[in-house]
């Protein structure tokens, strides 16, 4: 299946920016699941410094505003061709050992609402574990938009009982490092089959099996990635794959609105 | 060179002449409390004027005393202006541009701070206070000195004399202004004993009063001492005399450099000032406007500076 | 220098035997004196010239070099303490002299152990060789807080991780170094190395015209050299070299102020800095121009609040993508602490064996991890004999020293150990070496160490000759820290 994206993020201040950085995750790369045919990425307020592989091979560009800028967009376009695996990667790739995905970081670290989901699971085999483990989640936390707030931990949202992907994928982090399985938080897209214009990016996790590799688990849905999941970004949890970061002088608020379309060729 | 770098030089400078001119006027002020019998605490109140430092004593301490202006101006933390807050000003953007000045400059800086931080460790009794002001005078001028003698005629000289004579021509410009209502032309006030008083003190605080009577003669006349100290273009606290080296050092730069900024246009344009009006002029417009407007310039002029060398992001 | 209370009345004392009165240490090893009233070889030049000089004029020549010191600006800022923010680290005039050979064997040891260092950083950041072969656990690298993810995969320009190396080393006999720790971060000290010389050489010139000592002042020439050598491919132009410090109000900024100086470079603090055109560019009075090399001075930490701790005021944000994209070189790299780690410094004689296929040349003192159940068992036992230190200190803080410690402190150590072991190891206490102070009382045997400072670049390695020799000016006590009452000396090393 072949899939057009068309991401803009739209960033506007209060106050005009002085100076300011931001780092972009936004370029997906081919793997064995997806084909990155076209890609490219256009800003608006600000200027691409550079881009680098981080240390999770995930393509970051570096922006800078434009001094005095009120207002930043960013808009990510392209195509990708998706081949079914199963919600399968593969192997582990790169440098980056993998002792590293059990680490814990502040938004997964695993308290008594982790633990308690961790003694639920059931299953025979490992992979039938992880599909159980996102289930339980799923059944201990509802999936509702709105209510949950971006700087939630994993513990946050099992005691609030409901979230959106990126708490499910929390979650699953933290329940699955728990488990002993090194696990990774991923950025991307996912295409609805009834509409275009989607409501914003999505989050899942993948979990490291032996034999098997990297496998993807996306709680909020219930399923393992298929071809209407584009990956674009890994990293420990949301912090470390968040499409855009960034650090800015001056104060003032700042309001965000993203846009996204995706849809079949 | 960094910019910040260049603004620690300037900085550095301008703290400098800035602990030495409150020396000097400490030193105006009891010269003339001891000249003088009876009450003096209006001198005193002039004083606090003439350094721009008036508000904050009174919010400290209300009316001034002899004993109370004496430590305000030497050695109180709440005066940006004091003698010890100058010092350690200086020596803390002497270290900033460490990599900038020689090592004969630095060495003088810093036991400049290491001999005042001594001296005025306690409050200074009245016995011991001629012996701290000369010590003032001197360390600074060992530091000038060393300047004079080591550093290379480049951009960072450069900073530092033009908040050398950026400071200066603040301070002078000051003074005029507090006294300039006896500075008007006004019959009444000449020849008065109050008016000897008062522009005793004024050519005493820029140590003109040698040089007023080599140019000027005996007979005191308040233009002429307007003349010498905003025209005179020997006297080296004369207004135009400073403007004039900021000018130089401005125009040093933009040779070096390759690039004026709009800091050369405001220069030129009060050095033009002074070169094109008169005492009379002056008198004529306002003696008091004109000072006020010829500080307000030279803080616009400072800004500017900052801004055309990028002192600061 | 404050002065060692009187000990005996002000005589002049020149034999070992005497010096022993003066100081409870007649059981060390003493690099000045053989057994009894001999002068060791590299001693002979400077004690025959000691003997005939007056103590007073030697007194008087060591109020000088204070007076010196002070004026020259060469303090330390103490943590803390309000009042005397500044103050200066005590000199002693007495040198600390090593022979030729004695320096030839240390160096060979050096390097071979620097280059192991440097070979560690390289795998630990890529394939973990080590880790797989097993002679380094997983766990020493997985839990330990200096390992740096992001510097996973970054190969640095020229190869160098470490790029200015101290190695602290003591010595317990005629022919007996052990290495006390590596730091491969941020050595400072070079600069009293420096000055330490300069000073001697202002006050003595006439001993250094009789004995041929190997000079130290090429160490910025070659700093700036070796620097400029690491350039990164973004380079155009001859190497544009900057040393980056947290500002006036850090410890060690004289020292920064100082290397700039010498070396003639720009000294910058992050806010002189911001990313422009994708390199790490300088504010100067003509506009932004790009910094080639930053020999930086600020922590890993606070070196970038966009990517490390993003309250820290005196980083620059995005340095770390800069760098990664191959815009920058930072020196020391990020990430270097995991190679100087207390923990890791235990598997240090596997690591020299590993990476060079030799034997470690230089000893590393005997340590204990506490970590391990049958060591803490050891240890608790052996309490009162040990030197215990925490993994991660440094400046000879939060460290239990076993004889000179009370039953108190003992006691609150064992409460320590047995909470948080893997926090703690123990190494015996190693019987230090002495050199004489020039005390009141004359010649006073104390105890030292030494720091020698390496440089590295894809040229070559570079050691000074000498470092930094550090004296515990209190008797009897075996910190050398100037933080904890410590002061220095001049080391020479003399020429063939």
């Amino acid at each position: 299946m072949r899939l057009k994206i068309s991401h803009l993020t739209r960033y506007d201040y209060d106050e005009a920016v002085p100076y300011g950085l931001q780092q972009l995750r936004l370029t997906p790369k081919s793997t064995r699941a997806q084909e990155v045919t076209a890609w490219a990425t256009h800003i608006e307020g600000g200027k691409k410094e550079l881009s680098f592989e981080d240390h999770h091979r995930n393509v970051v560009e570096l922006v800078s505003f434009e001094p005095g800028t009120s207002t930043l967009i960013v808009r990510s376009e392209g195509e990708v061709e998706l081949t079914d695996t199963a919600g399968v990667v593969g192997p582990h790739a790169g440098f980056t050992p993998l002792w590293l995905f059990l680490r814990s970081t502040p938004l997964t670290r695993a308290g008594p609402g982790v633990r308690e989901i961790v003694r639920s699971v059931e299953g025979e085999g490992e992979i039938d574990r992880l599909h159980d483990l996102s289930a339980k989640i799923r059944g201990r936390i509802a999936y509702e938009t709105g209510v949950s707030h971006p700087g939630w931990t994993a513990e946050d949202a099992v005691e609030a009982g409901h979230g959106v992907c990126q708490d499910h994928a929390h979650v699953f982090l933290a329940a699955a490092r728990a488990m002993g399985y090194p696990a990774r938080y991923v950025s991307g897209y996912l295409m609805m089959n009834d509409r275009v214009s989607q409501e914003a990016g999505h989050a899942w996790a993948e979990a490291h099996v032996d034999g098997l590799g990297w496998a993807g688990f996306d709680v909020s849905n219930g399923i393992s990635p298929d071809t209407r999941y584009v990956r674009v970004a890994t990293g420990l949890d949301y912090a470390e794959a968040a499409p855009v970061s960034g650090h800015r002088f001056g104060s003032g608020g700042e309001t965000l609105s993203v846009s996204l379309d995706v849809a079949q060729q | 060179m960094l910019g910040k770098t260049a603004g620690g030089l300037y900085w550095m400078a301008r703290n400098l002449e800035r602990s030495e001119n409150t020396a000097r006027m400490i030193e105006t002020g009891q010269r003339i409390a001891l000249t003088r019998a009876g009450d003096t605490t209006d001198e005193w109140g002039s004083i606090l004027r003439a350094a721009a430092v008036g508000p904050g004593f009174a919010a400290k301490h209300g009316e001034p005393t002899r004993d109370a202006v004496i430590d305000w101006m030497l050695r109180d933390k709440d005066n940006p202006s004091s003698v010890l807050r100058a010092v350690e000003g200086a020596r803390s953007n002497a270290r900033v541009v460490r990599t900038a000045i020689t090592e004969d400059v630095w060495e003088a800086v810093n036991s400049c701070w290491m001999r005042l931080c001594d001296a005025l460790a306690r409050k200074v009794s009245e016995r011991d206070l001629p012996r701290v002001l000369d010590l003032i005078r001197h360390r600074s001028a060992l530091v000038r000195g060393a300047m004079h003698g080591t550093m290379l005629r480049n951009e960072c000289y450069d900073f530092a004399r033009i908040g050398t004579f950026m400071e200066r021509a603040d301070n002078t410009a000051r003074i005029i202004d507090v006294k300039y209502y006896v500075l008007l032309p006004s019959a009444m006030a000449v020849g008065s004993r109050l008016d000897n008083v008062q522009w005793e003190t004024i050519l005493r605080s820029v140590s003109g009063e040698g040089g007023y009577r080599m140019s000027y003669g005996h007979q005191v006349r308040p233009r002429e001492i307007v003349k010498f100290l905003v025209h005179d273009r020997q006297m080296p606290r004369s207004l135009s005399f400073c403007c004039g080296k900021v000018r130089d050092n401005l125009n040093y730069l933009a040779t070096d450099y390759g690039a004026r900024h709009p800091c050369h246009d405001q220069i030129e344009a009060l050095c033009q000032r002074f070169a094109s009006q008169d005492v009379d002029a002056i008198f004529d417009y306002g003696l008091h406007e004109y000072i006020q407007e010829t500080l307000s310039a030279l803080g616009g002029l400072s800004r500017q500076i900052e801004v055309d060398y990028r002192f600061y992001e | 220098m404050p002065e060692p209370a009187a000990e005996s009345p002000p005589t002049r004392l020149c034999s070992a035997t005497q010096a022993a009165q003066n100081g409870p240490m007649g059981s060390y090893f003493d690099e000045m004196w053989d057994d009894g009233e001999s002068l060791r070889a590299p001693y002979r030049e400077f004690g025959a010239w000691f003997e005939g000089e007056d103590p007073a004029r030697l007194r008087a020549k060591q109020r000088e070099a204070d007076d010196l010191f002070r004026l020259m600006g060469i303090t330390f800022n103490v943590y803390g303490r309000a009042e005397a923010e500044e103050r200066l680290i005590p000199f002693d005039i007495i040198p600390r002299i090593i022979s030729a050979r004695e320096w030839q064997k240390l160096c060979r040891g050096i390097e071979q152990r620097v280059r192991a260092i440097n070979a560690f950083l390289h795998d630990i950041y890529h394939r973990q060789e080590i880790v797989r072969a097993g002679r380094v656990p997983e766990a020493m690298i997985a839990r330990n807080e200096a390992f740096l993810p992001k510097m996973i995969g970054v190969n640095p320009p020229g190869g160098v991780y470490t790029h200015i190396v101290g190695i602290d080393l003591v010595r317990t006999g005629p022919d007996e170094f052990y290495v006390l720790e590596d730091n491969a971060r941020t050595p400072s000290g070079v600069s009293y190395m420096l000055e330490n010389r300069e000073t001697m050489l202002q006050m003595f010139p006439e001993l250094f015209s009789q004995t041929r000592v190997r000079p130290v002042s090429g160490y910025p020439r070659h700093l700036q050299r070796s620097l400029a050598a690491c350039a990164p491919p973004a380079t155009t132009g001859p190497p544009c070299v900057a040393v980056l410090t947290p500002g006036i109000y850090n410890s060690a900024y004289f020292e920064h102020a100082f290397l700039a100086d010498k070396m003639g470079v720009e000294l910058v603090e992050g806010h002189d800095l911001r990313v422009v055109d994708g390199r790490v560019a300088m504010r100067t009075t003509q506009g932004y121009r790009p910094i080639d090399v930053l020999y930086r001075r600020v922590d890993d930490e606070f070196i970038d609040p966009l990517n490390f701790n993003p309250e820290s005021a005196l980083g620059v944000p995005g340095i770390m993508d800069v760098y990664r994209a191959g815009g920058i070189t930072l020196a020391n790299a990020p990430g270097t602490g995991i190679a100087d780690d207390k923990a890791i410094y235990s598997y240090m004689p596997d690591i020299v064996e590993f990476y060079t296929g030799e034997k470690a040349i230089l000893q590393n003192v005997p340590t204990w991890r506490c970590s391990e159940p049958e060591a803490l068992a050891y240890v608790l036992d052996h309490l009162p004999e040990l030197v215990v230190k925490e993994v991660h200190g440094s400046g000879g803080y939060g460290m239990l020293i076993g004889p000179a410690a009370t039953k108190k402190d003992l006691r609150e150590f064992e409460r320590k150990l047995r909470a948080r072991p893997g926090n703690y190891i123990a190494q015996p206490t190693l019987s230090l070496s002495t050199v004489p102070i020039f005390s009141r009382a004359g010649l006073a045997p104390r105890h030292v160490d030494l720091r020698p400072f390496v440089l590295v670049s894809p040229e070559g390695m570079e050691i000074t000759p000498g470092g930094l020799t550090r004296v515990a000016l209190k008797k009897g006590s075996l910190v050398v820290n100037s933080s904890q009452g410590g002061g220095t000396k001049d080391t020479w090393v003399l020429e063939e």
